[in-house]
């Protein structure tokens, strides 16, 4: 954390903006537990997740953020071996009930991934991709706009506009990742969940992303993963706080990160472990 | 260290050159439009392996119709579908499948088709060629899926994809360059072999006419011929080896060229 802390010595908190908020939870999870095998990732997990904020979940590498964004869409369901216990609510359904159609939650609840995984594929058939598997639109010409809106969204419109037929793969690593974002949007999910969206990018592309982050929460409830806690704070209405596998602390942004509530989260802010 | 492998390197590359040569020497003398073209005639009246040439292919054709598809479908189950001890099970089967000499296939279909049949034909022929192909082409094609990276299988999940909409719409044809290689390399591997052929496809020394009839093969034919006591004979297997040799290098080249523009 040193090298970090005295390129920026101060957090700074950017003000939120005038959003119309409900304040009511998007996203309720009750005492969740999470096994890969034998082992338990996840301890009791209680948390709600205000409806069109943007929430962060920090702490060190290893302390189940990760995991436990993955159990809000389900992805975990494709590792073999794993166990649920708890309950996560969307709109006050339970997603583990049985019977939950998960393709239909995955829907509901898109991702955006560490790193950027576009299809080899042109620019515009990526974006396509969950229009057509979900047969959202009706006609061609209604799919080139949905796509043309979703691109837009994630600021990548301008870039692409003159060659959306070229393969997705020759765009730069940060145009990579918006792309993804933009294939996320397009089926307008409610909920985003975005897992370290800008790890592996530069500080430009980062800031791209993160200012899209700040305009989409208008519209989503986005839940993002991040190791940078300049980043949590920047774009975050809240934070959550992990550490092995334990939910320490949730706050208002500005109050984590300048009061916090618990000792721990304190001494990992201010890069006293993690 | 240096001297000892560069040796062998230069041994073993030379020892391929020298093949090349020797067969292109041996072989040109007797090669013109009407070795290719025709069919073999009795000693002194010339003729040729054209009828060999469309026999190979016509097995090629059947094996790989049977072959890739099966291959291909073992290897995606494999790599995508198959989990725990019964994909281990089949892995070891398909490799188990990979080490069988090329004769014990000839004499399985020999017993399993020729004799309840009661006669030769093509297509015991193919059969006998796709069984070779089978486990080669599901190793590769698992091989290929397995590159792709669990993260783009991810991607199409998070959207809502169904697990066959993900290996069919995305995996595959992330792989498709690099099983179309595997394909390919399994096709060059088959036209070079004899052994299963001659209790199955048998040989002839007619043009074909029918997939139940015994076909001719170049392999086959080289094999007929260079055992045999005349001269003109030996030269035209020289030729044949020739023609099979262009034609395995051609596949071959194409596999290259196909990998390459993967790459790119």
């Amino acid at each position: 954390m040193m090298p970090v802390q005295t390129l920026a010595p101060k957090i700074e908190v950017r003000p939120s903006a005038p959003v119309e908020t409900t304040g009511k939870a998007k996203v309720s999870v009750q005492d969740l537990n999470f096994f890969y095998a034998k082992v338990q990732a996840l301890h009791n997990i209680t948390i709600e997740i205000p409806e069109r904020q943007v929430m962060a979940f920090i702490g060190p590498s290893g302390c189940g953020k990760s995991t436990f964004l993955r159990t809000l869409n389900r992805m975990n369901d494709v590792i073999p071996a794993t166990r649920v216990e708890g309950r996560v609510l969307i709109d006050e359904h339970d997603i583990y009930e049985p019977g939950t159609d998960v393709v239909e939650l995955r829907r509901r609840v898109g991702m955006v991934f560490q790193k950027s995984n576009p299809f080899p594929k042109s620019i515009f058939d990526n974006v396509a991709y969950g229009l057509r598997i979900n047969k959202v639109t009706k006609s061609s010409s209604e799919l080139a706009e949905r796509v043309e809106q979703a691109l837009e969204d994630a600021a990548l419109w301008n870039e692409v506009k003159d060659r959306l037929k070229t393969s997705a793969l020759s765009l730069s690593g940060g145009q990579q990742q918006r792309l993804c974002i933009a294939r996320a949007l397009a089926i307008r999910p409610e909920v985003l969940l975005m897992d370290e969206p800008a790890s592996a990018l530069d500080p430009i592309a980062t800031s791209k992303i993160e200012e899209l982050i700040f305009d989409l929460k208008e519209r989503y409830t986005i839940v993002i993963v991040t190791h940078n806690m300049q980043q949590a704070a920047r774009v975050s209405d809240k934070t959550a706080f992990f550490l092995l596998g334990k939910l320490i602390e949730v706050n208002s942004t500005e109050k984590m990160f300048t009061a916090p509530s618990e000792k721990l989260t304190e001494d990992y802010i201010t890069g006293r472990f993690g | 260290m240096t001297t000892l492998t560069g040796l062998c390197t230069l041994l073993a590359v030379s020892a391929l050159l020298v093949i090349l040569f020797y067969i292109a020497w041996r072989g040109i003398g007797s090669l013109n439009i009407q070795f290719l073209t025709d069919r073999p005639r009795p000693i002194g009246e010339g003729g040729g392996v054209g009828n060999a040439i469309v026999g190979s292919l016509v097995l090629l054709l059947i094996s790989a119709g049977i072959g890739l598809p099966l291959g291909i479908c073992v290897g995606v189950y494999l790599s995508e579908i198959g989990r725990g001890k019964l994909s281990h099970a089949v892995r070891f089967i398909v490799d188990t499948l990979t080490g069988i000499p090329s004769i014990v296939t000839g004499v399985f279909v020999y017993a399993i088709m020729v004799v309840p049949m009661k006669h030769f034909s093509a297509l015991a022929g193919g059969v006998a060629l796709a069984l070779i192909m089978i486990p080669i082409v599901a190793r590769t094609t698992e091989e290929m899926l397995k590159l792709v990276p669990h993260s783009m299988r991810e991607g199409a999940l998070a959207l809502g994809a169904p697990q066959w909409r993900v290996t069919l719409g995305v995996v595959i044809p992330a792989a498709a360059s690099g099983i179309a290689t595997g394909a390919m390399l399994a096709i060059a591997r088959i036209s070079g072999e004899t052994a299963p052929l001659l209790f199955t496809a048998f040989g002839s020394r007619f043009f074909p006419e029918s997939l139940n009839q015994p076909i001719a093969s170049l392999t086959v034919q080289i094999y007929n011929y260079a055992i045999s006591p005349y001269d003109e004979w030996h030269a035209q297997a020289w030729a044949a080896t020739l023609v099979l040799m262009t034609l395995v290098l051609g596949i071959n080249i194409m596999v290259r060229f196909l990998t390459r523009s993967r790459l790119r």
